[in-house]
């Protein structure tokens, strides 16, 4: 069964449309699946996870939450959904223990009823259930976001960027207890602009200027990448870039943490043969322009270089 | 627990854990309470003023006397023309000047009649018609002792009696006033801000995303306020009562149930104005702007609306305080009844009735 069905959803804001945030957007994720909408800011995300929560309006299209429309079933489905907002939005003066036994009251259950639910996460709250929700950390506030979205067993969870502004432990922990949850049969759409944490979702859809430019398996977004690909690196990274860009062999350069990533125009189909001559000329070519401390590695594509080649593409 | 009261403790929460809104909602009323009632007073004793009696009789001598021992005023200067007294106004050392004629004994004796003139600084308008009020009282005063005196054959004597407020006391208009202001400030500033806040933060987005009706959260953001707004009612009144001695002449029953109305309106006045404020200072500007101003202005609290233009007196029609401002005088002050103001307790009927019904329709339970 399919816990979301997205069919050609539209959504466009300011005066006659002119911002266009989704342009026809379809897909589906399975009951019990993880599923990552991952783009960079202004892509759609929030106006997508909006107009699933019931939020707002889409323009056209439609859309299915456990088989309740969500427009014109928005009643029923926000007892069976579990939203949590890109921004914190729980009450910071009142305690954890308050807020969780508010959203649970608004829901019509109480915190015991589904404690083993949110009994991981709660547990790490329990020594602060007392202090007040705005004196929390980053990644605390967070897991208490999580606990009262999850306070009354949604059947469909939706996650606005919850890793934004969470150091990289927390954030961690919170896709950790993402993959516990599945274990209960919810299902979980969580938007992202980290191309890292979509390596942890079972599927995910590439979302650029309101557009899906892939969906896939991270391991099939990753394997549909079909040009060879370098880590280079010099003393000089700016130039190097520059200077990279101006090989006639080169499709795109870009930063990439430590190193750049060179992807080159040529096929990846039996590049492998010729893969130490382009090297070789790569090598030369630095030289030439004076880089010294030059590295140059074969890489393995990942989501972020897939993003990349694909809006390049279009 | 269910919904809505967990609804209104955590609203109760809010309100008591926040100190500024505390401050607002309780050190507020009682400031402007007694603010109003010992500072702002239309009572002037002492009022230096100028005589100018070239005349220098018996008449005229005794008429100062009487002026002088009244206790509203104090001889400041006695000059001896009328040209002296432009310096004297202009360096306010007097606020009102008598002119005596040259020959006031005599124009009394043989016409019947004299004139006096009473001058008065109206770059103070409140305080110069006070003074004058004052001044000619005491003349008239005078001249219908010096008439039972002389035996004329008939006369008519005026008497005067200030129904309801003989002594003339401001706070009698003062702690009614600030009621209508407190009330509507409470009731409808405090849950337009309350509601705005909750949409500034972004909880807005989570209480709309839960299986919360829409009016379970209205009445849940308003119910606390109802009842701290009532709390604030009774405070005002009891200063009012014990601190400056107001009378409560007609029903306690009555003035609890109209005041509730009057909240009610106030309150639904709030919920309109939080559907259409994004942010807390909107809605503090909306509701500052939109109520405060008008309430102190237009209803009669602090100027007398006859006074007014026509378009202002039509635009204070429509603002609730000016309606609760004559149902709260009238119980407290001249006892009246519902029977008699059946019409202003309609006329704030209809008016919640309205503002209900707008602000339900304009709240979106989207975003």
């Amino acid at each position: 069964m399919q816990a979301i069905v997205v069919e050609q959803i539209t959504k466009s804001y300011g005066p006659k449309g002119a911002v266009k945030a989704l342009d026809g957007i379809s897909f589906s994720v399975d009951k019990g699946e993880l599923f990552g909408i991952i783009g960079p800011d202004g892509a759609g995300k929030t106006s997508l996870l909006r107009i699933l929560a019931t939020l707002i309006l889409p323009d056209a299209g439609e859309a299915y939450l456990q088989d309740l429309h969500v427009v014109r079933d928005y009643k029923r489905l926000r007892s069976l959904l579990g939203y949590m907002p890109g921004r914190f939005s729980l009450y910071q003066d009142l305690s954890v223990q308050e807020n969780l036994s508010f959203f649970a009251a608004v829901f019509g259950t109480r915190i015991e009823d589904n404690y083993e639910l949110i009994k991981d996460i709660y547990v790490q709250l329990e020594p602060f259930k007392n202090r007040r929700a705005g004196a929390l950390s980053g990644g605390m506030k967070q897991k208490l976001a999580l606990c009262c979205a999850l306070i009354h067993k949604p059947e469909v969870l939706l996650l606005d960027e919850p890793g934004t502004g969470v150091d990289p432990v927390s954030r961690k922990e919170f896709w950790d207890m993402l993959q516990r949850l599945k274990s209960w049969g919810i299902t979980i759409l969580v938007s992202t602009p980290n191309m890292d944490e979509a390596e942890l979702c079972d599927r995910v859809a590439l979302l650029h200027n309101g557009r899906i430019l892939a969906m896939d398996t991270p391991a099939g977004i990753r394997d549909s990448y079909d040009r060879p690909l370098f880590a280079v690196r010099s003393a000089d990274m700016y130039r190097l870039i520059q200077d990279l860009r101006h090989w006639p062999g080169a499709y795109s350069c870009y930063a990439f943490g430590e190193y750049a990533h060179l992807a080159l125009h040529q096929s990846l189909q039996g590049f492998d043969k010729q893969a130490d001559t382009v090297m070789a000329e790569l090598q030369q070519y630095l030289e030439s322009h004076h880089h010294t401390g030059i590295e140059v590695l074969r890489a393995a594509p990942g989501v972020e270089d897939c993003f990349i080649a694909s809006t390049k593409d279009r | 627990m269910n919904r809505f009261s967990a609804f209104i403790i955590k609203e109760f929460r809010h309100i008591l854990r926040d100190r500024r809104t505390l401050l607002i909602l309780f050190g507020m009323p009682m400031a402007q309470v007694l603010l109003f009632g010992f500072v702002l007073t239309n009572e002037i004793k002492n009022a230096a003023i100028a005589i100018v009696d070239p005349s220098k009789d018996a008449q005229s001598t005794a008429l100062i006397q009487k002026l002088a021992s009244s206790g509203y005023f104090r001889i400041e200067k006695n000059l001896e023309a009328a040209s002296q007294l432009d310096p004297a106004f202009k360096e306010g050392k007097i606020k009102l000047a008598v002119v005596f004629p040259p020959d006031f004994a005599r124009q009394l004796d043989h016409d019947g009649s004299a004139p006096i003139q009473l001058l008065g600084d109206a770059s103070d308008p409140n305080t110069a018609t006070t003074l004058i009020n004052y001044a000619s009282n005491i003349i008239q005063d005078f001249s219908t002792q010096r008439k039972a005196e002389a035996v004329l054959p008939y006369q008519i004597e005026v008497q005067t009696h200030m129904l309801y407020n003989p002594e003339l006391k401001a706070v009698y208009s003062f702690v009614p006033g600030v009621m209508t202001l407190i009330l509507m400030l409470i009731s409808a500033m405090m849950t337009s801000i309350t509601i705005a806040k909750e949409k500034e933060l972004g909880t807005m987005e989570v209480l709309l995303a839960s299986p919360l009706k829409p009016i379970q959260i209205i009445l849940g953001k308003t119910t606390p306020y109802l009842v701290l707004s009532f709390i604030n009612a009774i405070i005002v009144v009891l200063i009012g009562v014990f601190v400056f001695g107001m009378p409560i002449r007609g029903s306690i029953l009555l003035l609890g149930l109209e005041s509730a109305l009057y909240m009610f309106v106030a309150l639904s006045l709030g919920i309109l104005i939080s559907t259409r404020a994004a942010t807390q200072q909107a809605a503090l500007f909306m509701s500052a702007l939109g109520l405060l101003m008008p309430t102190m202005l237009l209803s009669g609290f602090i100027f007398p609306r006859e006074s007014m233009p026509y378009v202002l007196q039509a635009l204070g029609n429509i603002i609730p305080a000016t309606w609760f401002n004559q149902i709260i005088k009238g119980v407290m002050i001249k006892g009246a009844g519902i029977e008699v103001l059946w019409f202003q307790t309609c006329v704030l009927g209809v008016m919640a009735i309205v503002f209900v019904v707008l602000s339900m329709r304009n709240f979106k339970d989207r975003l």
